[in-house]
Formats: structure tokens, sequence, C-alpha cells
């Protein structure tokens, strides 16, 4: 029974989870306390849902790219994008009070990411480039296209309607929890009620066997890319509502390597096939809590970058077989190199 | 005449893997200037010992000498130095070098570290002139020449390495006639300047055409070395597949009971083929009727299978299925109504990550599309009827499929497709590696399905079977159907000289 | 008959042809030698990661690791400099030890464990930008003589136009690198290795060895580059080069190398890398366009290039069967 405990692709993540918080909290034995204000709960884990929000939508939708085999480098800039548009529309808005046009702007944001998303996926499908490479143009070009829309300037706005999807709450909760709960709920629905979830996973797991098994493989991927456009572009919306203005150039910076490193922590492997939406969020989460606990400590937040690099070097030597095989079989190698590496390569 | 000492001879040669001994305890030798044939179907052993010989896989018995000398072959390099080279089917050269590096590359000719383009060029030249008799820019990419003139460089490069062995593994499985004498004449150039060939193929003319001596391995044992001349086609075919004259006996045959040869036609295929693959051929198969596909390894017959199931594109001739519409895809091929469960098991059956169940409802899932699900319980509901009905081990809906046995893998695979109730059902090598038990059951089941009208085309290497649910068997030869036999003419005598031909 | 592998690389100069002959023709002052000049002069660094670089993808690799390792030489050559004293004697050479270093031990994983190129160098990547603001948060400004000396001395050249010493070691780098790739059994490996890397196994090819030292030798031109940059800019810091390996990546596919391996020119990148330089000074010469063009406009060649690889090896499959 332990042992299965154990194997259980949500034991290790949790643990570094809970080992995260327990160090808070010794630090700060006030980390877990919650306060009720003007109706509002603070504190520090409600900051760390909170800040980690976008972070957890990007990473929902990069984790069923991921798992068809795929990988979408573009979601940064879509997230730059994303948040550049809706802020131009409200700015260029004649009657700031009107619900009419923070609608309009969320929904040309939400309509330019599904197309965004719908380039990656063509890219992918029909003219088969590889998804790293395919993804790299949007990447490169999305920044320059966020900058653009935004002239090269932050974009604030004031507008209270549209500074709720970042900063609102319901409930005495952010909103954002709600709208990353939203597209949680959508996700699993999309892929455990429907058949999507099993196509995405065959096809992440052996596409030869799943095209001879009938499946459409291209329409299955077309969508992830898509829903992943999706994703990172509300991301955008929450990251540009919460501080209320667009900035082209830095929004979104790294979070296509933290949603890779959340997924990837959360147990879906990068060779594609079975993936984790709960995973995931742990995994989204252990990245939030990193940066806050180590801001908290009054280390510069930059030194999250070398926790994280050793961090995936130990998650990707873990999935690593070869690593595994290294460990076992390291007299075997010696005598003869050859058999394993040919064997591997073949 | 010959020279008498072999100049590679290896002896009591065992590799084991975990579960399988692939090779024991088998004898080989070679002597210069001969082509020598080695022959074997599936799981002969064939391929291990190559790679044996190529230094890929280490060996746990037995010795090898090279001109008397033991050797010990570690790896490509070694293999190299010890005087074996060997041109595979799939050139392993690289593409984007030139002519002259790939012959060359490793060994370039140096002055003070620096390679020397023009002498290199000249060397390749000359050798490929000379040797080869073949006269090429050999300064542009690989790529840009045929299959066969790559394969030809291959050999130059072995050559140019001075090779005394030379393994030509599959060498015309992808050739055209014209290029196939082409290489015929050069290996014979060779074999008289004293290399030593050997020769893998699956082609019986081609063996009977170009070799002096077999080897026969069978179920990784050494079967015998005979002399090409003296061993009759015929003969050659029973050794391989493991059968002597004396027992062949006949069989009960099971399907001799259903007469389902005079239903309505299923599938036409007029002149169907592809190049490289499978020379036109027709074929009929009828309603409830069992087709058997019977040839040795490498005769054509998964190449008709994935034809009719439409995994590659026919470039000649015509497909009519019974529901109209011909097939272009397998999701084409299923919506009309095929099924087609593929000998690969790993790179073409069975998806890794995904448990039994999830494998089974698979195919069925796929032609409902993605927004009308299975529900749950109706998904535990097939895989508890089909694990029953199949005698699947362990009988677990949730294990990973990666887990079980190759046999319990190939069931669940004919549960995949036996769902989506297909009016054709292809079978290809649906017992291989399955225990005796399971093997009766998956014939009987055969047989119930085409009394329930169901139509199956039934590819095996082992005669028995194909005998014993066919009611009409179609023997391949070198990529060709040779022969249609059909009721009573149906026995192994028959099916074998067919096989054999010549 | 023109050799088809030609093709990619001459389509390259030919657009560098007519992105400078549209600059001259539109700008006044942009047809001359110092506008030429100033293009090695503000992007040898660039140059010089992206000759690393090539060698990488033509041997089917990638290293995401280039900007970082440029900001930790900085910040190693600037700290130890300024703040420990050390002779630039001592720290160039150690910083590029320490370049290649990184280098190898990527290459190793990534060789020994089969772990894909991109997360092995991602995880660099991180790891390098991190240990930049170990040794500091703020920019540490150079004031050495030597940094000084070397960043002020102007060579001129006939015409009244001069270049620095960082493009005489870009250019160095240029024509080493191209002797490295067609006269010497390791760059022949390298271009085997991104061919197949399999049949490069069984040709007996020292394939460990070669894509190690691929690794080793991007990590020795990304500290190279960055030793340079640290001449350019005269500072440290953690922010440097952000983002670059984009821009390397990108020169390296404009200038003709194939991203799945194999094929691939260090004069090509070369050419790739002036190309974005041209983009950006015509951008400057046009004044009205905002610098953020470059970015759009070089996403758009990535496209149009990486599509027409595309076609080419379609075409390439095509004749074969």
């Amino acid at each position: 029974m332990g042992g299965k405990l154990v194997r259980h692709h949500l034991f290790w993540p949790l643990c570094v989870l809970g080992a995260l918080l327990l160090f808070n909290l010794l630090y700060s034995p006030d980390f877990f306390s919650l306060v009720l204000r003007d109706g509002n709960l603070y504190g520090s884990l409600i900051d760390i849902l909170n800040f980690g929000a976008p972070l957890i939508l990007v990473s929902i939708g990069m984790t069923l790219v991921i798992a068809t085999g795929g990988i979408d480098l573009s979601v940064g800039s879509i997230v730059a994008i994303s948040g550049a548009i809706a802020c131009l529309s409200i700015s260029k808005g004649t009657d700031q009070s009107s619900i009419m046009l923070v609608l309009t702007a969320v929904g040309a944001s939400v309509l330019l990411s599904l197309v965004l998303g719908l380039w990656n996926g063509a890219l992918v499908t029909v003219t088969r480039i590889q998804p790293i490479i395919a993804t790299l143009i949007l990447m490169v070009a999305g920044r320059g296209i966020a900058q653009l829309i935004t002239s090269g300037q932050i974009i604030t706005v004031s507008n209270p309607n549209y500074e709720y999807i970042g900063a609102g709450s319901l409930a005495a909760l952010p909103f954002s929890i709600f709208i990353v709960a939203g597209m949680l709920v959508l996700a699993s629905l999309l892929t455990r009620r429907t058949a999507l979830g099993l196509f995405i996973e065959s096809v992440g797991s052996n596409a030869n066997a799943s095209r001879l098994a009938g499946l459409r493989s291209r329409t299955v991927i077309l969508a992830v890319y898509v829903f992943c456009g999706l994703c990172a572009g509300i991301a955008g919306l929450i990251l540009s509502a919460n501080v209320s203005s667009a900035d082209g150039n830095n929004a979104g910076l790294w979070y296509e390597l933290d949603a890779i490193l959340a997924v990837v922590i959360g147990g879906t492997s990068l060779n594609g096939g079975r993936f984790y939406l709960i995973g995931t969020v742990v995994g989204a989460l252990i990245i939030q809590t990193l940066t806050t606990t180590i801001y908290m400590i009054g280390v510069p937040p930059e030194i999250t970058l070398v926790v994280k690099a050793f961090v995936v070097l130990a998650v990707c030597l873990i999935q690593s077989e070869a690593f595994r095989k290294t460990l076992k079989l390291r007299w075997k190698k010696r005598h003869y190199p050859a058999e394993q590496e040919v064997t591997r390569h073949a | 005449m010959k020279e008498h000492a072999p100049i590679l001879q290896m002896t009591g040669i065992t590799k084991r893997f975990p579960g399988v001994k692939a090779l024991s305890n088998v004898d080989f030798r070679l002597f210069p200037g001969e082509v020598h044939a080695l022959m074997g179907e599936n799981g002969a052993g064939k391929s291990t010992l190559i790679k044996v010989l190529t230094g890929v896989y280490s060996i746990d018995e037995g010795s090898v000498l090279m001109e008397g000398k033991a050797v010990s072959i570690s790896g490509p390099l070694a293999a190299q130095k010890a005087g074996i080279s060997t041109v595979y089917q799939e050139v392993n050269l690289c593409p984007n070098l030139t002519v002259a590096e790939n012959i060359y590359i490793g060994r370039e000719p140096r002055k003070f570290g620096r390679i020397q383009w023009k002498k290199m060029n000249q060397d390749a030249e000359r050798l490929l002139k000379e040797r080869l008799n073949l006269t090429i820019d050999v300064a542009v990419p690989l790529q840009t020449y045929s299959v066969a003139i790559q394969q030809l460089i291959a050999i130059a490069r072995a050559l140019s390495i001075s090779a005394k062995v030379l393994i030509l593994d599959e060498p015309t499985s992808s050739l055209d006639q014209t290029e196939v004498q082409q290489l015929f004449r050069i290996m014979r150039k060779l074999k008289s300047e004293g290399l030593a060939i050997l020769f893998v193929t699956h082609f019986l003319d081609q063996v009977y055409e170009m070799s002096d001596r077999l080897t026969v391995l069978r179920g990784g044992e050494l079967e015998g070395e005979y002399m090409a001349a003296e061993l009759p086609r015929f003969e050659l075919v029973l050794k391989m597949i493991g059968k002597d004259l004396k027992l062949l006996e006949e069989l009960p045959k099971l399907s001799a009971e259903t007469q389902n040869s005079a239903g309505q036609t299923m599938l036409t295929a007029s002149s169907l083929g592809r190049k490289g693959a499978i020379k036109p051929f027709d074929l009929t198969i009828r309603k409830g009727e069992v087709v058997g596909l019977a040839g040795l390894l490498g005769s054509g017959r998964t190449e008709i299978a994935r034809l009719l199931f439409g995994v590659d594109r026919s470039d000649e001739g015509k497909l009519a299925v019974a529901g109209g519409g011909g097939v272009k895809s397998p999701r084409g091929a299923i919506d009309q109504g095929i099924a087609f469960c593929s000998e690969n098991r790993k790179t073409e059956g069975i998806i890794d990550d995904l448990t039994v169940r999830e494998n089974i409802i698979l195919a069925f899932q796929a032609t409902r599309g993605w927004f009308r699900p299975l529900p749950r319980k109706k998904q535990d509901e097939i895989a508890e009827k089909y694990i029953r009905m199949l005698n699947i081990n362990p009988p677990n809906p949730e294990h990973l499929i990666k887990n079980l046995s190759g046999g319990n893998q190939q069931k669940v695979l004919l549960a995949r497709w036996l769902l989506t109730e297909p009016d054709l059902l292809i079978l290809d090598e649906p017992t291989r590696g399955i225990d005796i038990g399971a093997k009766a059951e998956i014939q009987k089941l055969v047989l119930s399905l085409a009394n329930q009208g169901m139509s199956v085309l039934f590819i095996s290497s082992e005669l028995e079977e194909v005998i014993r649910v066919s009611d009409r068997v179609a023997v391949l030869r070198d990529r060709a159907i040779v022969r249609e036999i059909s009721g009573e003419q149906i026995n192994q005598q028959q099916i074998m000289q067919a096989m054999a031909g010549g | 008959m023109l050799n088809r592998k030609y093709v990619p690389i001459l389509v390259t100069f030919g657009l560098l042809a007519v992105m400078f002959a549209a600059g001259s023709f539109r700008y006044t002052g942009f047809f001359s030698a110092q506008v030429l000049f100033n293009l090695l002069i503000d992007n040898a660094f660039l140059i010089i990661t992206a000759v690393g670089m090539t060698f990488v993808i033509v041997a089917g690799g990638i290293d995401l690791s280039v900007g970082s390792v440029i900001a930790l030489t900085t910040m190693v050559s600037a700290s130890l400099v300024e703040q420990h004293g050390w002779s630039p004697a001592v720290v160039i050479p150690l910083v590029l030890v320490m370049g290649a270093t990184f280098g190898t031990i990527m290459g190793a994983i990534i060789h020994y464990f089969k772990i894909q190129p991109f997360i092995v160098t991602l995880a660099g990547m991180f790891l390098a930008r991190g240990l930049c603001y170990i040794i500091s948060i703020d920019t540490i400004t150079i004031t050495n003589g030597f940094f000084t000396k070397v960043a002020q001395t102007k060579i001129a050249l006939p015409g009244d136009s001069f270049i620095s010493i960082n493009v005489v070691i870009a250019l160095a780098v240029v024509a080493g690198a191209i002797y490295l790739a067609h006269y010497t059994r390791f760059g022949r490996n390298a271009y085997a290795i991104g061919g197949s890397e399999q049949s490069a196994l069984l040709m007996g090819l020292p394939v460990a060895r070669t894509k190690i030292l691929i690794y080793a030798f991007s990590g020795f031109c990304s500290a190279l580059a960055g030793v340079v940059f640290t001449f350019y800019m005269l500072s440290g810091y953690g922010l440097h080069a952000m983002g670059l390996e984009l821009d390397t990546i990108a020169a390296v596919v404009i200038g003709g190398t194939l991203l799945t391996g194999g094929v691939g020119y260090v004069a090509g990148t070369f050419i790739g890398v002036l190309i974005q330089g041209v983009i950006q000074t015509i951008i400057s010469f046009e004044g009205t366009l905002s610098s953020w063009w470059t970015k759009i406009v070089i996403g758009l060649l990535l496209f149009v290039f990486i599509l027409f690889q595309r076609l080419l090896s379609e075409r390439r499959v095509s004749l074969k069967t």
C-alpha cells in the first residue's frame, strides 16, 4: 500500500510543495495566517494562488501540447500580445464605464490568441515543422508584435471593470483563482469527458500506431495548440489586468520555460503520452511558492533561476531511461559500449 | 578451386537476451571467394548473428576466428579493424556528405591535420572505377544518388577499409531488376577477386542465382550448411520452416465444414501493386471467407495487407470494397469496415502508455469521434468481456499494456479490432509468440467469426495454421502472388512447392 | 550546373545584397564603408556566438544557454577585474576555459543520458543567468586600463573608416571556424552526426567525443563572445544579452543551416548575422519605424526560411523515391 502511494504521480510533487510550505512556516510562523479585511482574504497563501494564476493557466495549455509530444515556445509572446491588445482596445474606448468595452477588449484578445494558437498548430500539422522550431517563429516575432501594439510604451488603463479580471475578488477570494479553476475544469472536461484526452495520450505515446488505429492525429494536435493559445491569452489578460497595464517587452517573459518546468515537475514526460493536469497545477504552485519563498528570505529573486536549473536537470535525469540504465549497467557499458548505443538508436 | 581454410570461423556462438536464447551453439564459416547465403525465417537468429559479427552485440559463449586468429568484436570499429564490413538495406551512410567523404570519413587523407579534399576525391574516383566500374561525380552529396548507387558506395567504403568479409544485409529489397543485376555483376567481380561475401536476402531466386553455399538457421539454432547446387529449393524451404517430408501428413482441416466460398464479394484487388513492395496482384475476398496468405518472410505478405488497409498507397491497379469507395488511409479503411492487426506489435500496435482497457476501445472510439465518448461503465464492460473471451492475463483492464507479455498484447490488439465489428479482418501473424493453447483459441475464434459472416485475411508463417483456417490460400514468392489454392488442394506439399517455385 | 547544396546560402547572400542595395538607394549616407563596418562592430559578439551555434545545429542539436553564458562571462570578468583586482591576462583565459567547461558538461549530459539538448541547455541557461546574480544584482562598470584601451582602439582603414579589435577577433573566429568545419576531421564528423547519428556510429566515428566537443566549442564561443561583449559594453551585468539565443538561432537559420542538422555553413551564418544587422540599420535610418519591427521582420524571415528548408527537403525525399 505504501509503495502504491509513493508511486502515485502526485506523491513527489506534493512532497516538494509540502516541504516548501513547511520551510516557510518555520521561517515565518504567520505564513499560513489568513486575514479577512474589507470582505477579502489576505495572506501569503492567497498571494501564491493569485500571482501563480497566469502561470498555472499557461501550464495547463502546455501540458496538453507536451502530451502530444510537442512543445509551445510561443506562450510568453502570446501572453504579451493578448494583454497588449486588450489594453489598447480599452484605452481607445470612449465610454470607460461601459461593460461592453471590456467585453469587446476581452473578446478581441481571446480571438487573437485562438488565431495565434491555430497558426502554431497549422505549422506543426500542415507543414510538419518540428514543434520546437515552428513555435520559435512566433516566440521571436510575437514579442515584436506585442511591442508594435503598445508602440513600445507601457499602456496604462484605469478601468475598474477590466481591473476586476486580475485584481478583483469574488467570495473573499481573488477573481483570477476562479478563472483558473474554470479553465482547469474546462480542460478536464474536454479531455476526460470527451475522448480527446485518450486521443492526445495515444498520439503522444505512439503516433504511428494511433494512425493505424484510425485516429485523425492532425485534428487532435491542432486542437491542443489552439487550446494552449487560448490559455496563454487568458493568462495575458489576468496578468495585464492585475497591474492595469500592458508591457509588450516584459509581460510573460520566461513563461514558456516556467510552464515547461511546471509540466515536467507535474509528472508529464517531455516525450509525450500520459498527462497530469493536477500534477501540472502542483508544479506551477511549486514554482510560484519557490519564488515567494526566495523573496521572503531576502535573497535576490533572480537566484530562483539557479534552483530551477537544478530542478529541471534532476527531473529530467530521473525521467531519462539512459540515466537509470547507466546506474545499473555501468560495468556492461564499459565492456560493450556499442551494444547499448546502437540498440538505443535503433 | 577453393582454399580450404575458412577466412571466418564462428564456433559455438550463444547469445542470450532476457528470457530468450537468440542464438544457441551456432557454428558458421565463410570461405574466401564465395557468396554464402544466410537463410532463416523470423526468429531464426539471422539478424542476431549479423549483429554479433558487426560488433553490435556481445556473445555469451563461443569463439570468432578471422584467418585462424581469435578476434573480439566489441564494436563497429573493432569489426572494421578485423576486416568485416556490412552494407545494410537502409544504407548506413550520411546522406548529407559527399560520396568521397562517405567512403573515407574517419580516414581522410590529411597533411598537417588538413583534409586533402583533392586527393580524397581522386582516390574515391579511382576506387569506384577500378573496383566497381562506376564513374560518378564524387563531390556531390550522397543523397543525389539512387539507393542502388548508395549501396555501391557503401560497398566501396567497405573495400577501401580493406574488408576481407563483406556482409550484404538484404541489399536488393528496394532495387529494381536492372539495379539488382548491376549489383550482382559487382558481387561476382569481387568474389573472383577473393572476397568472402555473406549474403542475406528473402528472394529465393537471388539466393540460387548468386550463392555457392547456404547456412540455414532456425529458432536460434543451426539447421545445417549446404552447397547451393546440392540443395533443391523445395528442401531449402522445408529446412527453413522446419518440416520433414515424412511428417507432412494431413492435419485435420477445421475450415472444411464451412462452405463460405460462394458468398458475395467483399473486396476485390485488381492488378494492385506498389513499386519496390509488391508486384501487381489480383485478389478477391468474399463474405465469410478466410483467405490465407502463405509465403516466406519478406515475400510480400505484409505489403499486401498494408495496401489493403491504406497504410501504404498503391501506385497501380484498383481496389474495390463492397461498401463502395476506395481506401486512401487507415481511417478510410476502417470506415469501409476493414481492420488490420499488424505484425509489428510494438511500433504499429500497442500504445505503450495506455491501459489494456484504453487500448481495446481506441479504434472503436476513433470511429465514434471526440464527442461521443464511450461511458466509462460501458468501457469496463467491453474490457471485461474481451479479457474473458480472449483469456487476457493478467485479467486487469487497468494494467498498462506495456507490462503485458507479447501474446497478451496481441490478444488486446485483436480485441481492439473485434470491437469495431469489421467486415474484413486482416490478421498479420496473429499467433506469433503466443503459447499453443492460445494459438488454438485464436484459430477457433477466426473460424467462428467467419461463420458469423466476417471475412478474414489470415497471414502466418506457420503453414499448419494457414491450412487449418483457410478456405483459400494465396501463395507468395519474391514479392508476387504466384498461386491460389482452394478447397481440397490446400495442403503443405502444394503450398510449399509454390513457395519454393523453380 | 549550379550545385544544389549552395542554393540556401546563395539566397541568403542575395538577400543581404538586395537589402543593402535598397538601403543605399533609399537613404543618403547608407552606402558607405563605415555603415558596413559598423554592422561588424555592433554584431561582433553575435557573429562569434552564432559560429559556435552553427556547429551545434549542424550536428543536430541546439544550445539555448549562449546568451546566459555571455552574461556570466561579462559578470565574472567584471567582478574579478574590478572587485578583486585580478589581471585581465589571467581573467580572460579563465573565463574562456569556464565557458568551454560549461559546454562540455552540458554535452556530456546530452550524450550520455540521452536527454534532449533543448532541455539540458535550458537548464544551463537558467544556471548561468542565476550565477550572474549570485555575483551581483547590479551592473559592474569596468574601468580597467586594458579593457578600456581595447574598447577604444580603432583600427583605421582606407576611406576614413575604421573597425574595432572585436571585429578582428570575430573575423578570425569565422575564418578559423570555416577551416575547422571543412578541413578537419572534427568538423566533418559534426556534419556526419547531423546527417545520421546512427550511421556515424556504425561507421566507427567518435560520436561521443565529437558531440561533447561541439557543445564545448559552443560554450567556448559564447565565452569569447562574452569577452568581446565586455570590451563593447565595458560592464558586467546579469541582464546582458537577454534573448540572444533567439537572435543567434535566427542568424544561423537565415544563414542557410538546416535546423534538422547535417547541412550548414559558417560563412552563411556570418551573412545571417549581417542581415539582422542591416535590418536594424535600415530601421534606424528610417526613423519612423520602431525597433520592434526588427523582431517582426526576423520572425518573418525565420518563417520564410524554415518553410523554404522544408520544401527543399521534401523535394529531396520525392526525388529519391
